[in-house]
């Protein structure tokens, strides 16, 4: 029976068919990339090239704003405002960047402050945020107490909350509490973010409960157990929290909870500069990159222990 | 009967030792959950309570019962705007964010590891890296700077400019655009790690029981191992379709043109922000929150379906 008879991959088929010489050459194409790739073997040549040439697309079209703000903080002002406009910078100068030097020494808060605002924010929120839910992972994950998983899965549900979409309700308490118009108004709110404890708690796993217990054995309290032996542990789970929380404690503008100037976060300072008009453009330009680099460069070193610690971020019901 | 009178305190005072025993553990829960509490469960339950009232922040609280959802669904036309478009972008850029950040890492795993990271980086990025998506209004603008118009004059498939930013027809679109460009997010480096830890074990026993392609991997092995990597990227896909805020403000102004851009966010911070009428925002909000509570359970429901 001709049936039974094994049949080519249909993929090498449509190669034979477009002619030897073709079919020869896109193979040796395709076991370089294989090879590069390492792929497995039950896998199709043709769709491990379309595969490629898919991503490096989509990549590419991805990455056209990322490049384009970098592009733009190089160009001098009359390339900024070509027409037609150019993508690429012809004629890279700094003159941008020493322009917003300028521009953040002459007004009336100095720059100075706003970097500081953002960087106290961020350092002191993110700081006790890792800490304290770390704490709390630990022994939602490794103790056994009442209410433990009713507070879990508390925390699971209000994950899909964000900010944005308590932020009245989160005014009105603000209010109430007296935060607004301080810096607590942006820390301790960060400090509770739930992203943070859930991606912590499920990380925790990673923890061997022998060691807990040998440490209990020769005596050692919880607290020193919690920093000498799960702090260590977890670590890749902290650089995670560290980049979530640090990104959006970054990039806050401070909004309606922070009215005086001189408590206004650099991303605010940042926009006003960059709201300035035609004369503010080339400052503008520098602005959107310096916003952009500093979370992406972190990510770029942190990178591998993030991606550690998403592999037990799976929500389990 | 004298035996439960017994009982009853018995039992009671069980509790209380075992909650006095475990005092260590609650000291460490204690600080997170201080202001885990404050800021993220008590904001849904003050805007619930908030709902039922006139409340201007400067004068105490009215109670005026379902007032602010009726005059929410009868008589503002503008609400009723903002919630379809709400919809209308939470059906296509969550599923849509969702998918793409899916299939990306889906095929990101089969690559080497020094690509595998090049990529991440490269999807990843618009989703840290702040204001860019401000860059989306530059591109699109409506006059000659903008670069699409530029591009799409050039290679002769316009003669006129689009107003991208201010015509409605165009405004969802890009709108939508710029969120599928930033829907990276966490939820896709929980597939990327989801993937990469699956064991390579399991994908050679079942080539071995007779599966022929990488779309019978995906369906029989992959998938039902992603399950929990599925539902937490779903989550996220739920926060962000439903939190559009910041990115339509920065594109197409605020108010949009015929409110064609406006969302329920949108509506609330105008309420709440603008006109200080908190009860009316926290009903909005209590909205927002009941859509991406059903959200959610529908969720639950169709990844039970997975891998069968």
């Amino acid at each position: 029976m001709e049936a039974n008879v094994k049949k080519p991959h249909p993929a090498r088929d449509t190669f034979g068919k477009i002619g030897h010489g073709l079919s020869a050459g896109l193979r040796t194409v395709g076991h370089f990339l294989r090879k590069l790739l390492k792929v497995r073997t039950t896998r199709s040549l043709a769709g491990d090239i379309f595969n490629i040439i898919f991503l490096t697309l989509l990549a590419i079209l991805m990455a056209i704003p990322l490049v384009y703000v970098v592009c733009n903080a190089f160009k001098p002002i009359d390339e900024l405002y070509l027409s037609p406009p150019r993508f690429f910078v012809q004629n890279p100068t700094l003159d941008n960047l020493k322009d917003l030097l300028s521009v953040m020494n002459n007004s009336w808060v100095p720059i100075t402050r706003y970097f500081f605002n953002t960087l106290f924010i961020t350092v002191t929120g993110t700081g006790l945020h890792v800490i304290f839910a770390s704490m709390a992972a630990y022994v939602l994950e490794k103790h056994n107490f009442y209410g433990r998983n009713a507070f879990f899965s508390l925390v699971v549900m209000t994950l899909m909350f964000s900010s944005t979409v308590t932020s009245i309700p989160n005014f009105i308490i603000m209010s109430a509490l007296g935060f607004v118009d301080t810096y607590l108004a942006l820390i301790v709110p960060a400090i509770g973010s739930s992203i943070g404890l859930f991606l912590m708690k499920q990380f925790m796993v990673t923890v061997h409960d022998s060691m807990l217990e040998a440490a209990k054995i020769d005596g050692a309290g919880e607290l020193r157990i919690f920093f000498r032996i799960v702090m260590p542990t977890v670590k890749p789970a902290w650089l995670t929290l560290i980049i979530f929380s640090s990104q959006t404690l970054w990039n806050s503008t401070g909004g309606v909870l922070i009215r005086s100037e001189e408590l206004k976060p650099l991303p605010y300072a940042l926009n006003q500069i960059a709201a300035g008009g035609f004369a503010r453009a080339g400052a503008a330009s520098a602005v959107g990159l310096i916003l952009m680099s500093v979370p992406i460069l972190i990510f770029i070193f942190s990178q591998s222990q993030i991606l550690d610690t998403m592999s037990t971020s799976g929500i389990k019901e | 009967m004298p035996q439960q009178i017994k009982k009853s305190p018995g039992r009671l005072g069980r509790i209380g030792r075992k909650i006095w025993h475990d005092r260590v553990s609650y000291a460490f829960l204690f600080p997170y959950a201080l202001v885990f509490i404050t800021f993220t469960v008590l904001p849904v339950l003050v805007s619930i309570f908030y709902s039922f009232t006139y409340n201007n922040i400067f004068e105490p609280a009215r109670w005026v019962g379902f007032d602010n959802y009726v005059r929410l669904f009868t008589r503002d036309d503008v609400f009723l705007t903002a919630l379809q478009n709400t919809l209308v972008f939470a059906v296509i850029t969550g599923p849509g964010g969702y998918l793409l950040s899916f299939v990306v890492a889906w095929l990101i795993n089969e690559l080497s590891p020094f690509l595998r990271t090049l990529f991440v980086l490269i999807f990843y990025s618009p989703t840290i890296a702040g204001s860019v998506y401000v860059i989306f209004g530059t591109l699109f603008s409506g006059d000659i700077y903008g670069y699409v118009n530029g591009a799409l004059i050039n290679f002769g498939f316009i003669t006129d400019p689009i107003e991208w930013l201010t015509d409605p027809k165009y405004i969802k679109f890009v709108i939508i655009l710029c969120m599928l460009w930033g829907s990276m997010g966490a939820g896709f480096l929980s597939f990327v790690a989801g993937f990469k830890n699956i064991d390579k074990q399991y994908y050679e026993a079942a080539a071995i029981d007779g599966l022929r392609n990488r779309w019978q991997e995906l369906w029989y092995v992959t998938l039902p191992m992603m399950k929990p990597q599925l539902l937490f990227g779903a989550v996220m896909s739920i926060t962000s379709a439903f939190s559009i805020h910041e990115v339509t403000v920065a594109l197409a102004g605020f108010p949009s043109t015929e409110y064609a851009a406006h969302t329920l966010v949108n509506h609330m911070w105008d309420y709440g922000y603008q006109r200080f009428e908190m009860g009316y925002a926290s009903a909005i909000a209590v909205i927002l929150f009941l859509l991406m509570y059903i959200c959610r359970k529908l969720i639950n429901l169709l990844l039970d379906r997975v891998g069968r």
